[in-house]
């Protein structure tokens, strides 16, 4: 594989994942090959075809989405790419290094210094406090607690948590730990950043925040953004390009405008019409907050 | 009656076994004995040298360091004092000793190999049926290999006592690993934590809550098991519990029975206090 080696840059081709739902039964590269026994495990209950045959390429500092219905295989492929789910078959080469290849000490040293993921569930830890969360990737990474703290606080100030750094996260809003997610990541300084829903779970006007915040914080880094999100809205504001998923295929690559004005199929179309439709009545909604807020008399 | 031709003995197989595993390892038994006794000889004498009130200062200081409530820390304080005033002190000090030696060693056993049963399937695919048969087998039978192994005395007794009490820390050990949520465990191996910084950094600590209230259920169990132990003379207050019952002196039973309850309510208060601190902060 003679991909040049820019950091930054992700290359996936042809990557399989095949879940098993029966203990003793395990797939191997070759099974994915057979397209009548694919066929065979897509209908049956013992296993789980998630990934089948994703390629696709993500150029240095660009926002890629992925987008799909939920089941579609996001969140498989965005953990295949550090290999916290182990793809059946297929290569993924991530700044010019082939990940599908690396041993598991490879494998750590890469997770530490190249990508920072963000979680849906947010994944921190109870028992830290915010400013040791933040600083636990680092920590991970043999730094000193003097000197990974300095950066964590630093990173706290960029995502606006400042003076919450001796709180522990079941103090903090739903909003306020994701906000602590994205700095744990961002001080990382890895080129790569994956981010698997990281606003779904919120409610629309904190959702609508942190994607600002996040656009704010692109425009600085320019890092390379990996963004699984089933929110066109969010695919719109965030996205140079993107990718929809089905049933664990990508059924269309382009920029959010492409794939708005020229669906691939009906399943495209229908997520578009359906988003639309949905994007409209959020802003309504937003709108009437707006004017709620506006009309209502200020007390203080 | 069950017709005696169909009687077969179990019994001779596992008193050959028994004899067998002596005559064959007599070197081992003696020096897993030595050490045992080694460990109880050393805590028995720091046990001894703290005058009595230093024990009625420690559980006060203790139970208020860990629970902030006064009135409770007061109580709890106050309840070696009645041990004293029945003039059972030594025999509680010779039951704690054989307590803290048996929670010591089944500690150091039985938290390794928690950690072994969350991690390796197989471990807890065997481990798990033994740790039931361990639980539901009456108390007392412990009593029979640990007298022929190591005779009479008080060594055995922290060996039944061991035996007995291990089950719970290897279980709610294995039990509050297997607990912690996926997403933390998953954000760790994300930032790149090696297989043993997920059990030191994430497992371990979030697990802290179920391993302490392993270490207080496998204490309790031990101080159970220490009156009983008295049978193959542990002493302690279990002597005194058996004396009574020979003599049939319900009194001086009562006040060995008070002794043993009051001992309990201290441990399983700091135990179970210190096992609080532990649990995530809410802020
Ligand atoms: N660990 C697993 N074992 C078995 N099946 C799984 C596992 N993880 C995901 N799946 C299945 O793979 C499919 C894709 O899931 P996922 O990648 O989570 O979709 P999405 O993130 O798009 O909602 C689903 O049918 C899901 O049930
Ligand atoms: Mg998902």
């Amino acid at each position: 594989m003679d991909t040049p080696a820019s950091s930054g840059s992700i290359v996936v081709q042809d990557l399989w994942k095949i879940f098993s739902r029966k203990s003793g039964i395990s797939f191997s590269s070759s099974d994915t090959e057979d397209d009548s026994l694919v066929e065979q495990l897509d209908k049956s209950d013992d296993a789980v075809v998630a990934m089948k045959g994703v390629s696709f390429t993500v150029k240095e500092g660009e926002t890629f989405i992925i987008m799909g219905l939920s089941g579609s295989g996001k969140s498989t492929l965005i953990r295949c790419l550090l290999r916290l789910v182990e793809p059946t078959s297929g290569d993924i080469i991530v700044n010019g290094k082939n990940v599908t290849a690396m041993s598991k000490s490879e494998l750590v040293a890469f997770r530490r210094e190249n990508i920072a993921m963000v979680f849906q569930h947010y994944g921190l830890l109870p028992h830290r406090t915010v400013l040791d969360n933040v600083g636990f990737g680092l920590k991970l990474r043999g730094e000193e607690k003097e000197a990974y703290r300095k950066k964590a606080l630093g990173a706290l100030e960029m995502v606006g948590l400042k003076g919450w750094e001796k709180y522990h996260p079941a103090a903090l809003s739903g909003g306020m730990r994701q906000r602590v997610g994205i700095a744990r990541a961002l001080v990382m300084d890895a080129p790569i950043l994956l981010m698997d829903e990281p606003f779904s779970g919120l409610d629309p006007l904190i959702r609508r925040e942190l994607q600002d915040e996040m656009i704010r914080l692109q425009k600085e880094m320019k890092k390379t953004v990996f963004f699984v999100t089933h929110d066109l809205s969010e695919a719109l504001r965030m996205g140079d390009r993107m990718a929809v998923m089905k049933h664990g295929e990508i059924v269309q690559i382009g920029s959010p405008d492409e794939v708005i004005a020229n669906p691939a199929d009906e399943y495209v179309a229908r997520f578009v019409q359906d988003e639309r439709e949905q994007l409209e009545r959020t802003e309504q909604a937003l709108a009437k907050e707006k004017q709620g807020k506006e009309a209502a008399p200020h007390v203080s | 009656m069950f017709p005696e031709a169909l009687q077969a003995h179990i019994a001779p197989a596992v008193n050959d076994f028994i004899n067998g595993l002596i005559e064959a390892y007599t070197p081992f038994f003696d020096s897993v004995a030595g050490g045992i006794l080694t460990v109880l000889i050393t805590i028995n004498d720091f046990l001894v040298i703290v005058p009595w009130w230093g024990y009625i200062l420690a559980v006060g200081i203790l139970s208020w360091y860990s629970s902030k409530k006064i009135v409770a820390s007061l109580i709890l304080a106050s309840l070696p004092y009645f041990i004293g005033m029945f003039g059972l002190w030594p025999m509680a000090i010779e039951s704690l000793s054989v307590i803290i030696t048996s929670v010591l060693l089944a500690l150091i056993i039985g938290l390794p190999m928690g950690v072994l049963m969350a991690e390796v399937k197989s471990v807890a695919f065997v481990l798990r049926p033994l740790l039931d048969g361990m639980q539901t087998m009456p108390s007392f039978v412990y009593l029979i290999p640990a007298m022929m192994l190591f005779g009479l005395g008080k060594v055995p007794a922290v060996f039944a006592t061991l035996i007995y009490a291990l089950p719970p820390v290897i279980r709610l050990t294995a039990l509050g690993l297997n607990q912690v949520p996926k997403p933390v465990e998953e954000a760790a191996l994300a930032y790149g934590a090696t297989r043993w910084q997920l059990i030191k950094e994430v497992r371990l600590p979030l697990a802290m809550p179920s391993i302490l209230a392993g270490v207080n259920q496998t204490t309790m169990m031990a101080l159970a098991m220490v009156v009983i132990s008295s049978m193959i003379g542990a002493r302690g207050l279990g002597q005194e519990v058996l004396v009574s019952i020979n003599r049939i002196d319900v009194g001086r039973g009562f006040e060995a029975g008070m002794s043993v309850v009051f001992l309990a309510i201290v441990i399983d208060r700091l135990t179970q206090n210190l096992a609080k601190k532990w649990e995530p902060p809410k802020r």
